[in-house]
């Protein structure tokens, strides 16, 4: 994209704003947001990542959005991924290695569970609205 | 299907000593019994902090949390909440949640997240979530709605002080560099961040890296400088990646570079690697090293707000302090000075580490206690061992005893107990930590760090590192104490810079909260936590020893002997007292000490 005035950060901004709400309340598309921090990837996110990709692959999933973030402050529960499914609560996981990672694909993301024994809390409240 | 509800039980470790799990099955007997396990899913989850209120069950989508919940209690929960969805105010954490939206809830957790607002909520290596988060609207708002003297006194209103460490006002320090008339003026990133267990500043460089750079080009328009540059440690790859790929994509869209949004105001920001060296932290010297010089200080004043980068008036901020600066503008000094005390607003991040169940990165207001980041944020201590001190601000700070547990949390509290703010590593011992061990790693790693340019701080730190060495190996005597003390007063009055002034710190601090551990050291040649391997022997206990060979099996240098049966024992001279053998042993047969 060129330079922008003002007047196209402000389009940008709502439209990108809208996008995300849309995103919250689409009823196909799944989200699974991977904490890539120095802390997640010494701790193996990266692992998660393939392992995550490599589990939709071989369940012909494609409606499913694999993202990175930064260090969501849950160092002790690294790496930390947040699973957003439409119709369920979205959750953080905590610890999750390969093994989790393809757990949290078909019971969370095809058979619509949560995953036992690796969530934990998100830290704070939101304080953008 | 999805579930309807899911109902989260806590099962870490201190709640499942208390009675975590036995909830759990009745949870699910009761889901059973009441014929309702096809609408609510039974999770077992991890901490979620809180464990003196445990067990804790949260109840999803609407939120709900409980605590201090029985196996006694599942059965009301069952009927009540997932049979007739009603909630069961007893067992609320507030009972005011009763009233309350879903998406209103902040009841009960502790910590408030503006600097880390984004961090773990948006990709960082796209500029468009960044965007759709308010991002760049603090900017849009000083360059078309505000005057430069309107920032000012905004950052003036809301009482930001440095997150550094030393907690000098914000808003005073950019009017400095304002009030100086000059051609060239340069903005400044602290990003060399020194003390050991504190990543606070990386972390938000790799989570949120716009942040910084739009709160660096609102300083840029508010003092009137057009360049600014990011002093950042080159052993952090990954922040730096993240903030070049953020200037690019800042600069394409052009929030960077010339005429920002069409208006006549340019402003570029650069990266400058430093290579890890501690003093670079202190101001002076990072501006030397951004000028390509040795790393050391300058005495101050002038103060490089009015004569700094090449001798040019010069705003140098911390990454923490910039990150709270877009919101500040955004929501206005009312809204930030209403977070925390009556001297320091807004927030703090720590990097909460040692031993403790949940380390990480927290963020609270200013004001918190102690204990409250301790036990309801971070989990309590590990092993339900018992806590000793924590220790802040790092080489520079001091150790915080169990008697301020309760204290609130600001830079004058700190400081008046002997300890600082520090830039936010907090590392918290147990009874298993010995106060001098500790203390000599502080001054080793002052004594590394000293640049050498002053006699204070580079021989000062050295013979208090060999002093302490001494009282670890019971070699100590009481004179050692006063000589101490006094080379403490000499380098706080004469060192040059911070580094060499605050180097006896955790040496007074924990002189004064831990003076019968020093007098341990030295009087009884014990250490009682049994950290200094020179006073520590471990000996077979003859009569409970029977001889299962256990700690013969354990020990990595074989310097256990005896027959299966038989009595064993240690041999002193190869011993190197790794305690595998004390742990090991099940009957109480190995004396530490």
């Amino acid at each position: 994209m060129a330079k922008m005035t003002l007047e196209e950060l402000r389009n940008l901004r709502e439209s990108k704003k809208k996008e995300m709400v849309q995103r919250d309340g689409d009823e196909k598309s799944a989200q699974i947001i991977i904490g890539m921090g120095t802390c997640g990837i010494a701790a193996g996110a990266k692992e998660a990542f393939d392992a995550f990709l490599d589990e939709l692959n071989s369940h012909e999933i494609k409606d499913t959005r694999i993202t990175q973030t930064g260090c969501m402050g849950l160092c002790f529960s690294e790496p930390t991924v947040e699973v957003a499914v439409p119709g369920m609560p979205r959750v953080i996981y905590g610890n999750v290695t390969d093994k989790v990672a393809r757990r949290i694909v078909r019971e969370h993301i095809i058979e619509k569970a949560l995953v036992s024994d690796h969530i934990f809390d998100k830290p704070a409240a939101d304080i953008i609205k | 299907m999805a579930y309807k509800n899911y109902i989260l039980v806590c099962a870490g470790t201190a709640c499942e000593s208390s009675k975590g799990i036995a909830l759990y099955k009745e949870l699910e007997k009761e889901l059973a019994a009441q014929g309702v396990d096809a609408e609510a899913q039974l999770v077992k989850t991890g901490c979620f902090g809180f464990c003196e209120q445990g067990p804790i069950v949260k109840i999803l989508p609407d939120e709900s949390f409980y605590v201090k919940v029985g196996p006694e209690h599942a059965k009301e929960i069952v009927s009540e909440h997932i049979v007739k969805g009603r909630k069961v105010e007893a067992l609320l954490y507030d009972k005011e949640q009763q009233d309350q939206k879903a998406d209103e809830i902040d009841f009960y957790q502790k910590q408030q997240r503006i600097v880390l607002r984004n961090c773990g909520v948006i990709n960082p290596e796209y500029i468009d979530e960044y965007i759709a988060r308010d991002g760049y609207a603090a900017l849009e708002k000083v360059l078309f709605e505000m005057t430069p003297d309107k920032v000012i006194e905004e950052l003036k209103d809301s009482g930001l002080r440095g997150r550094g460490g030393a907690g000098f006002p914000t808003g005073l320090k950019w009017s400095f560099t304002k009030n100086t008339d000059s051609e060239q003026k340069y903005i400044v990133c602290n990003a060399d961040e020194g003390d050991p267990g504190a990543y606070m500043d990386r972390s938000t460089a790799e989570g949120d890296p716009h942040s910084i750079l739009e709160a660096m080009a609102i300083a840029g328009h508010t003092v009137g400088a057009n360049q600014g540059y990011i002093y950042i440690r080159a052993e952090y790859p990954l922040a730096i990646e993240r903030l070049n790929n953020a200037i690019d994509q800042a600069r394409e869209y052009g929030l960077l570079g010339d005429n920002i949004l069409g208006t006549d105001f340019s402003f570029d920001i650069e990266l400058r690697l430093g290579a890890g060296a501690f003093v670079c932290g202190e101001e002076t010297a990072l501006l030397a090293s951004i000028e390509g010089k040795r790393g050391m200080p300058i005495p101050r004043p002038p103060f490089p707000a009015v004569k700094g980068l090449w001798g040019k008036p010069t705003v140098t901020n911390n990454v923490e302090t910039y990150a709270n600066i877009p919101m500040i503008i955004l929501k206005g000094s009312a809204w930030f000075s209403s977070i925390g005390t009556a001297s320091t607003k807004g927030t703090k991040v720590f990097a909460l580490t040692g031993k403790i169940n949940n380390s990480g990165l927290i963020e609270v207001p200013m004001g918190t206690t102690l204990r409250e980041i301790i036990y309801d944020i971070g989990g309590g201590i590990s092993g339900g061992k018992k806590f000793k001190a924590a220790q802040t601000g790092g080489p520079s700070g001091g150790v915080l005893t169990e008697e301020f547990l309760d204290t609130p949390i600001d830079y004058e509290s700190l400081q008046s107990i002997g300890s600082m703010m520090g830039s936010g590593g907090m590392i918290v011992m147990d009874e298993d930590d010995c106060m001098i061990d500790v203390t000599k790693f502080y001054l080793e790693f002052s004594v590394d760090e000293s640049c050498g340019k002053c006699a204070p701080c580079r021989i000062g730190s050295r013979t208090c590192y060999n002093i302490l060495d001494k009282f670890s190996k019971g070699q100590g005597t009481m004179e050692d104490i006063d000589s101490l003390k006094e080379l403490a007063q000499a380098m706080r009055k004469a060192s040059l810079c911070g580094l060499g002034q605050c180097t006896p710190n955790p040496i007074m601090s924990t002189l004064n909260y831990f003076e019968d551990e020093y007098m341990a050291h030295i009087k009884d040649k014990c250490c009682p936590a049994g950290k200094c391997k020179d006073l520590l022997a471990y000996t077979v206990v003859e009569d409970k020893c029977i001889g299962c060979t256990a700690c013969a099996r354990v020990c990595p240098v074989n310097c256990i002997s005896g027959e299966v049966k038989g009595v064993h024992l240690i041999d002193q001279d190869q011993c190197i007292k790794c305690g595998q053998c004390f742990d090991k042993c099940k009957f109480d047969a190995i004396l530490k000490g």
